[in-house]
């Protein structure tokens, strides 16, 4: 397995920290003029998706962590797994519940996601940004009104709820930004 | 291509200011300016100093000299000191390797000097000089390694077991490496960057003295605690900005650290350097019983300036050089 040093150490580097497969986020190093350096860096664990701060001997080797992310479309779900393709390859990928976590709100089938694999299994599930959803529950709304007053929650195909503006009508289409759960605009069909 | 210099150049013209400063304050003491060569056959020894090296041919070196660039220009000041030169001061580039971050870059600009008949505290007491007259900063504190380890952390550096010094760490959460760590120093050291150098020097300087025996580097040792070395550091919020020693003065002393050393790079595998012989010959011959300290120019000008990165003090960091 390939190692690397705290010199080659970067941000979004992977590598194995007590055996579980994190990336740096933040790395400083402390160098006393006279005796040992240090490198005081913060993880993020890729799996458990915990922060944590570790201080470590210049010097010393990690092994790096066999990560790769690939962008994999969704085909559908079984009720066991989610299953992803490959568009080139035709390859195709299970992923279980606990890798798909949130992003299952998000799920629209051909909509390429990216796919964290770890030693060829996948650990995490990204949705695209954006995804366009059918909105199938909400308060019959007011003609005529504009985004910026309060809003309204709507359910939407895949089970998540975002909130609104008031002229959004059931069957309708709407934009959502999956990394903050918000309503972006309405898509006309 | 990224041209642009990476300090201001505000802070470009406080830098001429500062070198200024310093040049007036040494002339004011007739402390003699020197310029000693960036390289040299040999290098420092030091476990934790990598240096730089490059390769001569011209005359009399066809077959290619080894040259190291100056890690600081401490070996030859003394050997000027042992010639006769009486005090001298310089500020120079010193270059180390594997160092970049916030407080370094490879290559930084050092002031250093060595003052006859000074002792350790003498010594502690013109850097603190210094201090007041760049920075405006009140008279420092000035506390011993043993002192400030009991106050802050409740450890006796000086007779504690390794077992108790790691127990410690280790209630501090302090690495995941402390719990096979050997080497008592480097325990100190992380504790002492960790946990105390967060909480010192943060009003006015403190000056730490009287550190281990075991981290004398170029320091003599103690006539009467023969545990610590006449060694001190300047530390102010959060920086740590100068490295003095009342100077080993032993040849022989000398030279069995510096093969010391080199036997614990063997142990780590790094490669040992090629011993100043030329240093230990001038220290044979006698160097004054004298102080000496390394000052930081790039982070005294970012105290001065409140700057958070020491690429914001100096025209081109490494990354744009």
């Amino acid at each position: 397995m390939a190692t690397v040093s705290t010199n080659e150490f970067k941000n979004g580097l992977k590598l194995m920290f007590d055996g579980e497969p994190s990336t740096i986020v933040e790395n400083e190093t402390v160098k006393p003029g006279k005796g040992q350096a240090f490198n005081r860096v913060k993880i993020r664990k890729l799996i458990s998706g915990k922060v944590l701060e570790k201080t470590i001997k210049s010097g010393e080797t990690f092994d790096v962590a066999d990560v790769l992310e690939c962008d994999l479309a969704f085909l559908y779900a079984d009720g066991e797994f989610w299953h992803f393709m490959n568009n080139e390859t035709f390859e195709q990928i299970a992923a279980e519940e606990k890798a798909v976590g949130d992003a299952v709100k998000w799920l629209v089938e051909q909509d390429e996601c990216i796919i964290t694999l770890f030693n060829g299994n996948p650990i995490i599930v990204t949705p695209p940004n954006f995804v366009e959803l059918e909105v199938t529950e909400t308060d019959p709304g007011l003609k005529g009104d504009t985004a910026g007053t309060g809003g309204k929650p709507a359910t939407l195909s895949t089970g998540a709820v975002v909130r609104v503006p008031l002229f959004i009508q059931i069957g309708e289409t709407i934009k959502v930004d999956t990394r903050n759960g918000e309503y972006v605009s309405r898509v006309s069909k | 291509m990224n041209w642009q210099p990476s300090a201001s150049i505000v802070n470009l013209k406080k830098r001429a200011v500062l070198l200024k400063t310093i040049r007036s304050f040494f002339d004011s003491k007739n402390v003699m300016e020197v310029d000693t060569p960036a390289m040299s056959q040999a290098t420092v020894t030091d476990v934790h100093l990598q240096s730089f090296d490059t390769t001569f041919v011209g005359p009399g070196f066809a077959g290619g000299q080894t040259l190291f660039l100056q890690t600081s220009p401490e070996f030859h000041m003394k050997r000027l000191l042992c010639a006769g030169s009486g005090a001298i001061y310089q500020m120079c580039k010193s270059f180390r390797n594997e160092e970049s971050g916030r407080y370094h870059n490879p290559e930084f600009t050092m002031l250093e000097w060595y003052q006859p008949d000074y002792t350790q505290l003498d010594l502690v007491e013109e850097v603190d000089q210094l201090l007041q007259l760049t920075l405006h900063t009140k008279p420092c504190d000035i506390t011993t390694y043993q002192e400030v380890f009991v106050e802050y952390t409740g450890l006796d550096p000086l007779s504690d077991t390794i077992e108790a010094i790691r127990q410690y760490a280790l209630s501090q959460d302090l690495g995941d490496f402390v719990a096979s760590e050997r080497c008592q120093d480097t325990l100190l050291q992380l504790i002492f960057c960790f946990v105390i150098e967060p909480k010192i020097g943060l009003k006015k300087p403190i000056a730490i003295t009287n550190f281990p025996a075991s981290q004398a580097a170029l320091a003599r040792i103690d006539q009467d605690d023969s545990r610590v070395a006449s060694r001190f550091e300047f530390y102010y919020r959060g920086v740590e900005l100068a490295n003095g020693f009342h100077e080993l003065r032993d040849a022989r002393e000398q030279l069995s650290r510096f093969e010391e050393d080199n036997m614990k790079r063997k142990a780590a595998n790094l490669p040992t350097q090629p011993i100043d012989m030329n240093l230990i010959s001038a220290l044979e011959f006698g160097l004054p019983n004298c102080a000496g300290v390394a000052l930081g120019v790039d982070r005294l000008l970012m105290l001065a300036t409140d700057s958070t990165h020491i690429n914001q003090v100096i025209s081109f960091d490494v990354s744009i050089c």
